[in-house]
């Protein structure tokens, strides 16, 4: 049985229809990409998946269970995990705090033995933060784990929203563009990364970009969507040269 | 590092004797109104330290603290008050049979105070924190001036505007230091804590924190929850500190000056709430002649009350304009800095009197 399945969805914000009987699926161990133009409703999939809104009409699946709605918490305790187009870092912290943050929801000490200190919780503690440097390692990012988060060049940023959303443990991993803003050379290093990941990490990739090329070379099935609506799915070859596809790209015309 | 944590750890503990051993000392030998001064800080200290959990850590903004020092107020106050003061009280209406022989030590009255406080909380933080957006400081500000329409209005219980008088006055330094300390060693712990950075990243970012498996809900509710049970118990000492308590104690002005304090102190800067409100408590005593008629030169001012609160505002005003993040600023007060500043001065002033020229290495190091 696939991971995630996404049955009809559609979602209306007032007259707008932003997702309009959207299905798809994607497979454990998979690496899967969601292309489109600007405004195709790609990040608003995202969010129907993780909690954030609730669709007008469909549902989704997650391990066969049905996840539609619920609490975007409960979403990620379930082992969804995403990061998004703009980086949400948290200000205040450094690096393995944020990365740490992500670690608090398989926390189970109660916050009195937290203040307390008590054993349970001072040996989670020290598991968590140990488990944390070494994701952070794993991702060669440990000799920033004191910076502030929000110092880190954008490149890093990126790769700690990345790191952080790992700390959830997750079996599904969303990523919002995260080539967005990149150079071609930081572009390819990201998709490197992304890679790494997915070879390194137990877990099964669901990635939203804005350019074909990005994902060409990584991702054995792609996508595509406008207007909130499929318009081709399979291989990268097959979707370079579906005419949908081109049209949605380029406009209708005789140069296609 | 563990060595260093041990060696921290033993400053504090030194550094807490000393203090209550200046306690007693001040306890023994101080004059009642110096005495006075120094519990209301300490009451100060609880309601900025606990302010600055709900505000300066979650982002939650509150305005119930005084409706719920009212409420820790009232519950301490019925609890250690004597049968036969209660009679006394009670002339208009008696009070309901339930509370008229209750008596409790006041430990006992002061942690059902702040539970009952904490329970008021959950009533203002569970609708509105379902929500997104600042409904928790309407909500809180209803439930205040709720809470003051019931005080006046309950007479079998509160006995209205008539208040309560002849309250024992348990509270001294050491419960009302006692209870800081526990404050803030409390709010410390918990900030510094998983559960902290929890709090920390859903003000920061709460649609982040909610999709890295932050329950929004259930966090709020914590920091809410624990710092209404320490405003209850400060409520509490207040009661039992001034000995006579009414509904005009705990007007909203009061939650407005928490606010103030805790934003003069620094934002997530418990040193600094901690400092804020001692300041605040001296110099509101220390500015009372300015409230009666004085003359700068031929310049004679009539006595104006509340001109204290416009110099507070001034002040805060210019602590903003000069340090938008408050005094501290997120900073805290540790034993490292304190070192680190020591062996900074002696190597300044060492390398001074070896080199004029090598003290700004030396500088750079620390």
């Amino acid at each position: 049985m696939s991971l995630l399945q996404l049955r009809h969805l559609t979602k209306r914000f007032d007259g707008l229809t932003a997702v309009d009987n959207f299905s798809a699926e994607v497979d454990s161990g998979e690496l899967c990409a969601l292309i489109g133009p600007n405004g195709a409703g790609k990040t608003t999939i995202f969010n129907l998946i993780t909690g954030i809104y609730e669709p007008s009409e469909g549902h989704v699946y997650f391990e066969g269970k049905d996840i539609t709605a619920k609490r975007p918490d409960i979403i990620a305790g379930l082992g969804v995990a995403r990061t998004f187009q703009n980086i949400r870092l948290f200000e205040g912290m450094d690096v393995l705090g944020n990365v740490l943050v992500g670690r608090h929801l398989r926390l189970k000490a109660d916050p009195f033995s937290a203040i307390l200190r008590l054993p349970n919780y001072s040996r989670e503690e020290r598991t968590m933060r140990e488990e944390a440097m070494e994701l952070l390692e794993s991702l060669e990012l440990s000799h920033l784990a004191h910076e502030d988060a929000t110092s880190l060049p954008y490149g890093e940023q990126r790769k700690l929203e990345i790191a952080r959303a790992l700390a959830v443990k997750p079996k599904l991993l969303l990523l919002d563009e995260p080539a967005a803003g990149m150079n071609p050379a930081e572009r390819e290093e990201l998709m490197a990364f992304v890679v790494h990941i997915l070879d390194t990490f137990e877990l099964t990739i669901f990635l939203i970009e804005h350019q074909m090329q990005v994902v060409m070379g990584i991702c054995p099935r792609i996508i595509v969507i406008d207007y909130g609506e499929t318009i081709a799915e399979g291989p990268p070859d097959a979707i370079q040269n579906n005419p949908r596809v081109i049209e949605a790209y380029l406009g209708v015309g005789d140069y296609a | 590092m563990n060595l260093h944590i041990s060696r921290n750890r033993i400053l504090t503990l030194i550094a807490l004797v000393a203090f209550f051993l200046l306690l007693a000392y001040a306890s023994s030998n101080f004059s009642p109104y110096v005495l006075r001064i120094m519990n209301l800080s300490a009451i100060y200290v609880i309601f900025a330290v606990t302010f600055n959990l709900i505000y300066g850590y979650t982002g939650q903004f509150s305005l119930g603290h005084a409706g719920f020092a009212a409420v820790g107020a009232y519950v301490a106050a019925l609890l250690t008050m004597s049968p036969d003061q209660k009679v006394a009280n009670f002339f208009l209406q008696p009070i309901v049979p339930l509370l008229a022989n209750v008596q409790l030590p006041f430990l006992a009255a002061l942690v059902i105070a702040g539970l009952m406080t904490a329970i008021f909380s959950f009533v203002a933080g569970w609708p509105s924190f379902r929500l997104r957006g600042d409904y928790l400081a309407i909500a809180t500000l209803g439930l205040s001036e709720i809470i003051r329409v019931l005080l006046i209005n309950l007479q079998s219980v509160t006995n209205g505007a008539l208040g309560l008088k002849g309250i024992p006055g348990y509270t001294n330094l050491f419960w009302s230091w006692g209870f800081a300390v526990v404050t803030i060693f409390v709010v410390k712990r918990l900030v510094d804590s998983s559960y902290g950075r929890a709090l920390m990243a859903l003000r920061d970012d709460d649609v982040a924190a909610e999709a890295l498996g932050v329950s929004l809900l259930y966090h709020k509710m914590l920091a809410l929850m624990l710092s209404s049970f320490f405003v209850g118990i400060g409520g509490g000492l207040l009661a039992n500190l001034i000995s006579t308590i009414d509904p005009s104690v705990f007007l909203f002005f009061l939650s407005y000056q928490i606010v103030g304090i805790t934003v003069m102190g620094g934002m997530a800067s418990l040193t600094g709430s901690v400092v804020a409100a001692c300041l605040y408590t001296v110099f509101l005593e220390l500015l009372r002649p300015i409230e009666s008629p004085f003359s700068i030169g031929s310049l004679d001012v009539p006595g104006m009350p509340g001109m204290r609160m416009v110099l507070f505002s001034a002040l805060l005003l210019l602590v903003i304009l000069f340090s938008h993040r408050g005094l501290f600023g997120g900073r805290e007060f540790g034993w490292d800095w304190i070192l680190d500043g020591f062996d900074a001065l002696r190597k300044r002033l060492k390398g001074s009197k070896e080199r004029t020229g090598a003290d700004s290495d030396s500088e750079e190091a620390s």
